[in-house]
């Protein structure tokens, strides 16, 4: 049995992921990434090599990810987290057609097709608003751990309106509202909102075409599904292993590699 | 055979011919610029003009060196030194999100004209059109500066998108007769301030070495169909662009363009493409992102790509890349025709040459469309995204849209337009492969 690997360097969090010749994940890991990006990509992977069982001579191919894949020292070549988002969100829901990745610094409306190629896509403008660091620092200005932010915003029933487009002025913006004698769930609610929002306009860019597919970190976050799901009007996928979806897109291109190396004829597949 | 594979060409003619016209056109722009840092030694009065609508062949006929403001602003960024310039105009009060253009200039301005390719001489007049609305302030700055004259040419366009006014038109014909009547006033305002009187002759000249850049030109242009392409249009075209702008009306600029389309022709021939491999054909629809020029055109040339189109060639080359030819039995009327279709990109509805866009995908083969809408100028950023559905409705081509601007660096994340990049080409691989084009990656 041969394996692939695919390593997630994110700005928040690293992220590994083994396949098997199934493309089956059988090893992951996750860790923060901290400042030291080579070392993160190394024990990402050497903990999802623990995780599977598998010793680092069974992985025929290495492919790196994430705003860090370049420094992915062990890898054998790097793909946007934009193509492997993609391609691991069709793997997981095969009619998948759209992707809304949110991660810590930026945030991706994808449109793919069928074989999880990509057709076009939409990121946030240079701010971090939009995205996962903009709960963060919310999450900061109330003092709440970033794991009970989804399900504090969730029991708001009236949301405030989150004007600022600055994930700096956030902060300030969100201290005005308690100032006003605002509930911290309706504030939190109304930051679930505003991020909705920016991310809903990304989607209507590339097109907002059922299924939709919801990846990265902050897919975990209730709130923010329940906010997409309602102004989508849809039902968005989550897959209980959202945030590892970087990784096994980055995963099944090494697997195609692999695959490609021992039957050079199957060309479909090795895409970007 | 490509770039770097000379074998059916001579040696010696190779080398005389390849890279002339970006050898050539960097020295006539330095000593453009040398000889602009040295007109007031020399008691020559300078005016201030603009790409759009320029009239630099009746200027030099009364003797006015010229100073292009947007080209000066460019070149601060170009040399990595646009953030100073920006500084000051911003010390002195400039919102941070003004047009850098203007903030360069000014800051260019109030250090007394200070600039890295020379020294910016003041003006003793500026002549504009409204093409750009920016350019009316940007002229009542200097006119509150130094107190000389500005004169602005109204120039008429077509709002409608469905009409356009065109040659032999009666609409057209009327706003050619309401040009023309600005333009005689222009002259008499020209007369007043050089003491010179008007040379129709010298003018008939001038625009004669107009047709023949203008005929050189758009030969350039269309060679760039040949694959592989001869010229990159981001970085070696907007080489062009400036000597085109720079020595208008000019002998030197006629013959640099006549002999830059024989150096296309002759690669063309030869198959010497621009880049070692050309891997992907694209069309570029914007500015170029001036303050990481070269590092801008590499994030492409790395993976293959090589732009064989650019918008930016049409809009900022004052009406030369149609081939237009001025009359020159009616030099004065020909100067209001000339002008009106120059600055037509930006006076007529922006809708217009959309199809243009979708013609150049199937005359050039290009795999995809880059547009760059820029933080300095919302006005040719409005309608991208319009043009780009459209355009996406009547072509299945690739595209990709990256923003920053044209001399901010402040506003420019190369990490994040190095990954857009990265996942359009990856994109583009995966449609050659699939489609079994076979040039993918």
């Amino acid at each position: 049995m041969a394996y692939a690997a695919g390593v997630d360097v994110g700005s928040t969090q690293t992220k590994a992921v083994v396949v098997d010749e199934t493309g089956a994940i059988v090893g992951k890991s996750l860790i923060d990434t901290g400042a030291n990006v080579v070392t993160a990509a190394e024990q990402s992977f050497l903990m999802a090599l623990n995780d599977g069982h598998i010793s680092e001579e069974e992985v025929g191919y290495v492919v790196g990810t994430g705003y860090g894949r370049y420094r992915v020292t062990f890898g054998d070549t790097q793909i946007t987290e934009i193509s492997c988002h993609a391609r691991g969100a069709v793997r997981m829901f095969p009619r998948t057609q759209t992707v809304l990745d949110m991660g810590g610094q930026d945030t991706k409306a994808i449109r793919v097709r069928p074989n999880g190629e990509v057709l076009d896509f939409y990121m946030n403008d240079k701010c971090a608003a939009g995205t996962g660091r903009f709960l963060g620092a919310a999450a900061f200005a109330l003092g709440i751990p970033l794991k009970d932010l989804g399900e504090t915003a969730l029991r708001g029933d009236k949301p405030v309106a989150i004007s600022t487009t600055c994930t700096v002025f956030a902060e300030s913006e969100v201290l005005s509202w308690l100032g006003k004698g605002k509930k911290v769930e309706d504030i939190l609610l109304g930051v679930h909102r505003s991020i909705g929002q920016r991310s809903v306009s990304l989607l209507r860019r590339v097109g907002v075409i059922e299924e939709i597919t919801f990846t990265g970190g902050v897919a975990k976050n209730r709130a923010m599904v329940e906010v997409l799901n309602e102004m989508l009007g849809a039902r968005i996928n989550v897959s209980g292993d959202s945030h590892f979806m970087g990784a096994l897109g980055a995963a099944l291109f090494a697997l195609d590699r692999v695959l490609n190396a021992r039957n050079p004829v199957s060309k479909e597949e090795s895409a970007a | 055979m490509q770039n770097g594979d000379k074998s059916m060409t001579t040696g010696d003619e190779a080398s005389k011919v390849i890279g002339r016209g970006a050898r050539e056109g960097a020295r006539l722009f330095r000593e453009w610029f040398e000889a602009l840092t040295g007109a007031p030694g020399r008691g020559e009065q300078t005016a201030y003009v603009f790409v759009m609508g320029s009239l630099a062949e009746l200027l030099r006929t009364f003797g006015f060196h010229l100073s292009f403001p947007e080209i000066n602003s460019l070149q601060t960024a170009v040399r990595r030194v646009a953030q100073d310039y920006l500084n000051v105009a911003e010390d002195y009060g400039y919102s941070p999100d003004i047009c850098g253009y203007v903030k360069a200039d000014v800051g260019v301005q109030l250090r007394g004209g200070e600039h890295p390719m020379g020294r910016i001489p003041k003006p003793t007049l500026a002549v504009l059109t409204n093409a750009c609305n920016t350019y009316l302030k940007w002229a009542e700055i200097w006119e509150r500066m130094y107190h000389m004259p500005t004169f602005t040419l109204d120039i008429p366009g077509s709002r409608s998108a469905s009409y356009r006014h065109t040659p032999g038109g009666r609409d057209f014909e009327r706003d050619c007769k309401y040009v023309e009547h600005q333009v005689r006033e222009l002259i008499s305002l020209c007369e007043e301030i050089s003491g010179k009187s008007f040379d129709i002759d010298a003018l008939r000249e001038r625009l004669d070495h107009t047709n023949q850049m203008a005929a050189a030109y758009s030969e350039v242009l269309r060679v760039n169909r040949s694959r592989p392409a001869p010229f990159n249009a981001l970085n070696e075209g907007t080489i062009y662009l400036g000597v085109c702008n720079a020595l208008r009306g000019d002998p030197r600029g006629s013959q640099y363009f006549k002999d830059l389309a024989q150096e296309m022709a002759y690669k063309a021939a030869h198959r010497i493409g621009t880049l070692p491999e050309e891997k992907y054909r694209l069309t570029f629809v914007g500015v170029p992102c001036y303050p990481i020029f070269r590092r801008f055109y590499e994030l492409f040339a790395t993976w293959g790509g090589v732009f064989v189109t650019s918008t930016y060639l049409q809009f900022a080359a004052g009406g030369l890349d149609v081939g237009f030819e001025y009359d020159l039995r009616r030099p004065i009327e020909g100067l209001a025709e000339g002008l009106l279709l120059g600055v037509s990109y930006a006076m007529d509805a922006m809708f217009f040459r959309e199809r243009e866009l979708v013609e150049w995908v199937k005359a050039y083969h290009t795999d995809g469309i880059v547009y760059h809408p820029i933080k300095s100028c919302r006005t040719v950023s409005t309608g991208l995204a319009d043009k780009r559905r459209a355009i996406s409705e009547m072509s299945d081509v690739m595209s990709l849209v990256i923003e920053s601007d044209l001399v901010d660096k402040r506003v420019v994340s190369e990490a994040q337009m190095k990954n857009r990049i990265d996942a359009f080409f990856e994109g583009l691989a995966s449609r050659k492969l699939r489609t079994g084009a076979g040039a993918a990656a």
